[in-house]
């Protein structure tokens, strides 16, 4: 099935479609002629936060020296995710017009992870009506939803699985209410198909035609609760995206795409080193006078200016004379950061005497989340109000904070949030939206602005440069402590996830009330799926004034991928296979199963030409586990790549494995990336890198022209799944890398020279 | 302001514009036509892969003045109205796109590709060097492959 949407998939948008008038907070645009609204007061939420019972539960007799459940096995952050959702799941907004088209308002944001198809078909499944029928649109940043409209920690499915079924079969059974009244029929005798209501007597009646009479609030309607996942007919299986035709065709709008009257053409002339400042503008008049220029502004991140068309504009952002301030940062440069992160992750202090121990220190370089969409909003802010356009992953903390900003009430700023190319963690900040927003106060008229590829790079956020001192030790063959120190530049997270930790803290497992914020995102997300004796991972923060973000998986690429390592080093110091080895050692059978499936599928162990190899890795985390086994030829140093990749995934139940196998293949490339030749070299408060022919994210000739993807069946609940494939990818290839070189990887990307003349600043 | 005359997907287009205008922001800003995307503005990501006179360029370093009186296609121009093009519907048969922001170009890269040879080898997939941040690279790969077969 090749469903085709029209452009209204997935945002709001200027002209068209005024799907953006329909949130709960009443109707802004003029009257429908009919409809049904569901603003569903779900009944009861199983929201019981599960004990990781996984972790928990008796084992088969192993001779391994068992490790207690970390605070991730405990109650992980997804878990506190949907404690904080909870109050507010119910605020669902989904509607049935009467020309059938259900239209459901998500909040969330669809980056490329296919949510808004994976909702669709939970909508689809409960209604059953078909997949064509449901209309995905973004919400806008609606402030009563409190902690249930933010984007992440591979999040979304798992905290609404259950709210969308819910609201979706509660306007299931108020449309078969209404069949039933229209047909004086008792509603357990009708049923629901191809979307429409049926009576045993042949009758049939379309959502369309019911949608008004289902609207009445004096309906008797039964008690609704979702199917049963065995009779799932949609869900569960293979799906091919909503917004795919869109897409092919070029009418899938992203914010710089929006036709927002009269808004022009913006960009940002920003400072030589990150944080800096601007203090003069030399040739203010001469600038102004370039053709197409209209408004020359000074803000708080950089000189903007505003054009009839973008090459106008960036002309005379390359003319501007500017006299800059200082960063927090222009001191800095590798060198100095790798030995403030070493300094605050020293080697354990007492070496082991009667053990045998591996010893092993990790260095990662700062990495950009360089989704292909820079950074960019549309913003048209009068005196008395404010409309903002943009890729927002968490729009309520956007709109307070440019509301206040702007000296305007909250609920003066409506921000609109917009389907976004990409974001790996990027979008949720929202620095464009705030920049567009003071611009267009600042010029009085609606702005389009855009970053640079090259201020994107640069002046973006990234992923925090970290060092690592692993150490375990054994003997008689058993794995007695796995003891790994992390220190890591400060990751920034104020947007909006410190209010849900301290709003959830009540949930957190005992010893983790008093963590610090950033402590605690790391011990619910990090944790060894090894019996490796007594277990200890820990983060040491080290502030650097560089701008920071989650970047796919937060800690665990580095922190995992870099424990996958050892766990290969350790095997090897035990005379065992790699796969062996952490069949041995892994915690249970659902672990075991997706090793078993890529040593199977992947034939792990067969030859292969000197320099190239197998390599195998393995990550759990938000109730999901996957196994990944690649190989690798490094017979030309100038271009290693990896050429083929197998991998296994258990999310506990896929909602649609299609996507699931795209967010893994994505997954797997991230790693491929950051493994060995995507990174960020600081220097004097800057990065030298500054377009993708600099930060080398893989081309199709990186690539491996080999994948095979399995998803395992169903068992459970949702697990997270967006950010699964990173860390076991990066212990795969590494691990492979050092199989065909006889090395032992150490500092990622593995291929960091600087093969390019920077930018100027 | 100098004039410039080309067709924009079968469509004959006057604009007034710079005559070193990139053709990225004529189409997109002047136009309104805004399948081509932004992604670095120096031929590097090709997101804005797009065709002149059938082959590919990267509209964000083509000047304006280049495509006067020359027929530009972009990712617009492709399907035969609701009629898509074999390479978009191994795109959609291969479900290649996740942000869908460099699949245009990607798309605009392929159907170039597959106009030079019928039967495009390892190499010549490699070759293609638009970025997917997404990493989508596989199902690409597999789509050329099945579009070039079916297109045979």
């Amino acid at each position: 099935m090749m469903p085709a949407h029209g452009p209204d998939q997935g945002s709001s948008t200027p002209t068209g479609d005024r799907d953006r008038t329909d949130g709960a907070a009443g109707e802004r645009g003029p009257a429908r002629r009919s409809f049904l609204t569901a603003l569903i007061a779900a009944p009861t939420l199983a929201l019981a936060t599960r004990i990781g019972a996984d972790a928990l539960a008796p084992q088969p007799a192993h001779a391994v020296v068992p490790s207690l459940p970390a605070p991730a096995d405990l109650v992980d952050l997804g878990d506190l995710f949907i404690v904080a959702g909870a109050p507010t799941a119910h605020l669902l907004v989904l509607r049935v017009e009467t020309d059938g088209i259900i239209h459901f308002r998500l909040p969330r944001t669809e980056v490329g992870q296919g949510l808004t198809t994976a909702v669709a078909m939970l909508v689809a499944e409960e209604l059953d009506a078909p997949l064509d029928d449901v209309r995905i649109a973004l919400e806008d940043a609606r402030p009563e939803l409190l902690f249930n409209q933010l984007t992440g920690s591979s999040n979304s499915i798992r905290s609404l699985y259950g709210p969308v079924r819910q609201t979706a079969a509660t306007a299931r059974a108020r449309l078969v209410a209404a069949a039933a009244r229209s047909w004086d029929l008792p509603a357990r005798t009708l049923t629901t198909r191809d979307g429409a209501v049926h009576a045993p007597d042949g009758r049939s009646a379309p959502y369309g035609s019911l949608a008004e009479a289902a609207a009445d609030p004096g309906l008797p309607v039964l008690p609704a609760a979702p199917k049963p996942a065995d009779r799932h007919t949609l869900v569960g299986r293979p799906q091919n995206r909503i917004d795919a035709r869109a897409m092919v065709t070029g009418r899938q709008q992203y914010t710089l795409d929006l036709d927002v009257p009269g808004a022009k053409p913006c960009v940002l002339r920003r400072p030589p080193t990150l944080g800096g400042t601007v203090r003069s503008v030399a040739n203010l008049a001469a600038v102004r006078a370039m053709p197409g220029v209209l408004h020359v502004v000074t803000v708080r991140t950089g000189v903007a200016v505003v054009a009839e068309t973008f090459g106008q504009a960036l002309d005379a952002r390359a003319a501007l004379d500017v006299g800059w301030g200082p960063g927090p940062a222009d001191a800095l440069s590798d060198a100095d950061i790798r030995s403030r992160l070493r300094a605050a992750a020293p080697p354990p202090l007492l070496p082991p005497l009667l053990t045998g121990h591996v010893d092993a220190e990790f260095d990662f370089a700062f990495v950009s989340h360089a989704p292909l969409e820079t950074n960019c909003a549309v913003a048209d802010v009068r005196s008395d109000r404010a409309e903002i356009w943009s890729g927002l992953k968490s729009p309520i903390v956007a709109k307070q904070t440019i509301a206040a900003e702007l000296g305007l009430p909250a609920d003066k700023v409506t921000v609109h949030v917009v389907q976004a190319g990409g974001s790996f963690g990027r979008r949720l900040f929202f620095d464009a939206a705030l920049e567009a927003a003071l611009v267009s106060k600042a010029c009085g008229r609606p702005v389009r602005l855009m970053w640079t590829r090259i201020d994107d790079t640069r002046h973006g956020r990234m992923r925090p440069a970290s060092h690592h001192h692993v150490r375990a030790t054994y003997a008689l063959g058993q794995v007695l402590s796995f003891q790994h120190r992390v220190a890591s530049a400060e990751t920034d997270f104020r947007h909006g996830l410190g209010e849900m930790l301290t709003a959830t803290a009540a949930s957190l497992p005992a010893g983790l009330g008093n963590a610090t914020f950033a402590q605690t995102l790391f011990l619910t997300t990090v944790k060894s799926p090894y019996h490796f004796g007594l277990t200890t991972q820990s983060l040491t923060e080290v502030p650097t004034g560089i701008p920071t973000g989650s970047w796919r998986s937060v800690y665990s690429a580095n922190t995992r991928g870099a424990e996958e390592i050892v766990v290969d080093e350790l095997a090897a110091r035990l005379g065992k296979d790699p796969v062996a080895f952490r069949r041995e050692f892994l915690k249970n059978n659902a672990q075991r199963a997706v090793l078993d499936k890529v040593a199977a599928e992947g034939e792990w162990g067969r030859a292969l030409p000197e320099g190239c190899a197998q390599g195998v890795g393995f990550h759990e985390e938000y109730e999901s586990r996957t196994a990944c086994l690649v190989e690798i030829d490094t017979r030309d140093p100038e271009h290693v790549r990896v050429t083929k990749a197998v991998i296994a995934a258990d999310v506990g139940r896929p909602v649609n494995p299609r996507g699931l196998e795209a967010q893994l293949l994505g997954g797997l490339t991230d790693a491929i990336s950051t493994t060995l030749r995507a990174g960020l070299h600081i220097d004097k408060g800057l990065p030298l890198e500054g377009s993708y022919s600099q930060f080398h994210y893989a081309r199709q000739r990186d690539t491996p022209t080999d994948v095979r993807i399995f998803v395992m069946p169903a068992s459970g609940e949702p697990g997270g799944a967006g950010e699964l494939g990173v860390p076991a990818a990066v212990g795969a290839i590494a691990n492979a890398y050092a199989r065909a070189t006889g090395t032992k990887p150490r500092s990622f990307p593995l291929d960091f020279d600087v093969d390019f003349t920077p930018y100027p600043r | 302001m100098p004039s410039h005359t080309f067709t924009v997907n079968g469509r004959s287009v006057t604009v007034d514009a710079p005559d070193d205008l990139p053709l990225l922001w004529v189409l997109r800003d002047l136009l309104g036509v805004r399948g081509p995307k932004y992604g670095c503005g120096v031929d590097v990501c090709k997101a804005c892969t797009s065709h002149l006179d059938g082959a590919d360029i990267r509209p964000c370093v083509v000047p304006v003045r280049e495509a006067a009186g020359r027929e530009v296609t972009t990712i617009e121009g492709l399907a035969d109205g609701d009629t898509l093009h074999p390479v978009q519907e191994a795109w959609l048969e291969q479900d290649v796109a996740q942000c869908g922001f460099c699949q245009p170009g990607q798309i605009m890269a392929a159907v170039a590709l597959l106009k030079r040879t019928s039967e495009p080898t390892d190499a010549d997939l490699d070759a293609i060097a638009n970025i997917c941040r997404c990493g989508t690279y596989f199902r690409i790969r597999e789509a050329i492959r099945s579009a070039a077969a079916k297109m045979r």
